[in-house]
């Protein structure tokens, strides 16, 4: 792909305006949770390609090779891929309890029930 | 033992919660809570004495040498940040038994209290780490036990209230997390002390600046400043009410400390407040948050609601000192977090009595309580004097300093927004102050029983503390002020 230099940060720009709207405009409760995915998703990419080192192997030790990739960023992403699940659990159970409550996932519906928020 | 003491402060409330899931006794966890908050109490009263004392400590986890290893760093202003936010546990927690126990059912108990002990873990550790990527896990050990804390509540409004808060905690993080992304690529590290050293070669280039922008609107959704304070409205009135005074006067502090931390430290106040000026826009939406926060309390009928919308607008206040940037804003706007937890926690207590004793926090049933509840609506209305900033009590001297950097700096628009917003503190307070003292009362309301002993000495500790550090000014000014002549000189 060198006709389009940095192309992964464009897709990373995508997915977040993506991740960002969906979540902003989405009123399904459910959506919300793919957006916050999708956004996150966007940053995980993001940290995967500043690692990457042009030409670069992945950073085993061996003989004969000496440009590695960063191996930083990747560990740091691990740790952000986890919380992401965790919200993601945590989102969708408190989206069960929603349900079990208003019979609705609907934000338009749960607020004409209660005004006040 | 004591050199361990800045990993320790975060360990032991780390180990506590495990530890209370596995015995799963509500009594057990609650003690296990106590006793963390209080050995972290202590760890960081030591850690402030020895940072007054010979100054910064640095901590190299696991022997790793920083800038490669994780580095906790301790100096004055983080240590009484620490020393706030377990302070504030231990005051809450024992008037949260009881409270707890009328809110919630008996076997969810020990959740909660185990969630309070990771969520104080997370609190301090981003408090105490020196490592820019450890904040952000740090962030979310913590945002993850406070949704789960909000929605423990056994209410249906708190599931919503702990969902919406989930989704802007979880945006607010992600940009942090962005932007620390972005400074590791011009930088290639990440300890906060290596980025100070290394970004100013790298300061004009267009990632710094994104990851700068990144890293202040993750921290302002975290601390609910104006416009993106939505959450905490409803975060804070439909938790449980131990709950509610225990996140106000530790969650929306930290990410305050957060923002001087990489505004001040890691960015530098030369480039963040002299070369980009974004000292302005945080004063100016500092003051827009001032007045919204104050309307809204207004009008507010339930007074958990009221308490909230006026932590926007003290939080406004804290924003406004960052801003100003000079010695006495930075020290006005840093004492104003630690004397608006003061505050808080104490108001949240009353409104706990309250509840406790009544079953509502509506303003109708607070009618006439001066005469049936004289002892704890006593300790209240001394929080609310301190929050209205009555010379004598706490809120007032952080907003003298306010409004006095205010005018030094030329901001007198601002110094004047501090004073009509303080008006309209007196107006909100005034109106269940009235109700309180002069009101009669109402018949409709259950009686429930009286307040507990623990509840109400927690609640006095907490309002004398508010007279205390209002006449005695000394340790909080002292180490605040030397605090931000540090952060201030290390930019210049």
């Amino acid at each position: 792909m060198d006709s389009l230099p940095g192309y992964n940060y464009w897709i990373v720009i995508l997915l977040m305006m993506t991740g960002l709207y969906v979540v902003m405009s989405c009123r399904n409760l459910l959506k919300k949770i793919v957006g916050l995915n999708i956004f996150q998703a966007s940053v995980f990419v993001f940290y995967i390609s500043i690692a990457k080192v042009s030409g670069g192997t992945a950073p085993i030790l061996k003989d004969g090779i000496d440009v590695y990739s960063n191996p930083l960023p990747h560990v740091l992403i691990l740790t952000a891929i986890v919380v992401g699940v965790a919200t993601t659990a945590l989102g969708l159970a408190l989206i069960v309890r929603i349900h079990g409550d208003y019979d609705t996932i609907e934000e338009d519906e749960i607020e004409a029930e209660e005004p006040e928020g | 033992m004591e050199q361990h003491f800045p990993v320790l402060v975060v360990l032991v409330p780390m180990l506590a919660a495990p530890i209370a899931v596995l015995f799963a006794r509500g009594g057990l966890a609650w003690f296990l809570a106590l006793a963390s908050s209080l050995a972290s109490l202590y760890m960081s009263a030591v850690m402030l004495l020895t940072v007054l004392d010979v100054g910064v400590i640095s901590y190299h986890i696991g022997d790793w040498a920083p800038p490669w290893g994780i580095e906790y760093r301790i100096d004055r202003l983080n240590a009484l940040v620490a020393l706030l936010l377990s302070g504030v546990s231990v005051a809450v927690l024992p008037f949260a038994r009881r409270s707890v126990k009328k809110e919630i059912a008996l076997e969810r108990q020990y959740l909660l209290y185990t969630c309070w002990s990771l969520c104080l873990s997370g609190l301090i550790g981003m408090t105490v780490t020196g490592d820019a990527f450890n904040v952000f896990v740090f962030l979310e050990i913590s945002a993850l036990s406070t949704y789960a804390l909000v929605s423990m509540a056994n209410r249906r409004q708190a599931h919503l209230a702990a969902f919406r808060y989930l989704v802007a905690g979880t945006v607010g993080a992600t940009f942090i997390l962005v932007g620390i992304g972005l400074l590791y690529m011009q930088t290639g590290t990440l300890n906060m002390a290596d980025l100070a050293e290394r970004l100013p070669a790298v300061a004009g280039t267009r990632p710094v600046i994104a990851g700068l922008g990144f890293i202040i609107v993750g921290i302002a959704v975290k601390m609910a400043m104006f416009p993106v304070h939505g959450w905490l409205p409803g975060a804070y009135s439909r938790a449980p009410v131990a709950v509610s005074a225990f996140l106000a006067g530790t969650a929306t502090k930290v990410s305050a400390y957060l923002l001087v931390r990489f505004t001040y430290t890691v960015f530098g106040a030369d480039f963040t407040f002299g070369t980009l000026s974004i000292g302005t826009p945080i004063i100016l939406f500092g003051v827009a948050g001032a007045v919204v926060g104050s309307v809204a309390a207004m009008h507010a009928s339930d007074l958990k609601r009221l308490l909230a919308y006026s932590s926007v607008a003290q939080i406004s206040y804290m924003g406004i000192g960052i801003g100003i940037a000079t010695v006495e804003g930075l020290g006005g706007g840093m004492l104003h977090v630690f004397n608006h937890a003061l505050m808080k926690v104490a108001l949240f207590m009353g409104v706990g009595c309250v509840l406790y004793s009544r079953g509502s926090a509506s303003l109708e049933s607070f009618s006439g309580l001066g005469k049936q509840m004289p002892i704890a609506m006593g300790a209240f209305t001394l929080a609310a004097l301190s929050l209205i900033g009555v010379p004598g009590t706490a809120g007032f001297v952080s907003k003298w300093y306010l409004v006095v950097a205010a005018l030094d700096s030329g901001w007198w628009p601002v110094a004047m927004v501090i004073m009509v917003t303080s008006l309209m503190a007196v107006v909100y307070m005034g109106k269940i102050l009235e109700r309180i003292w002069l009101g009669q009362p109402s018949t409709d309301v259950a009686h429930e029983g009286r307040v507990p002993v623990a509840m109400l000495s927690m609640l006095y500790v907490l309002a004398f503390a508010n007279i205390y550090f209002g006449l005695e000014t000394s340790l909080t000014v002292g180490v605040v002020l030397d605090a931000a002549r540090e952060l201030i000189g290390q930019g210049g």
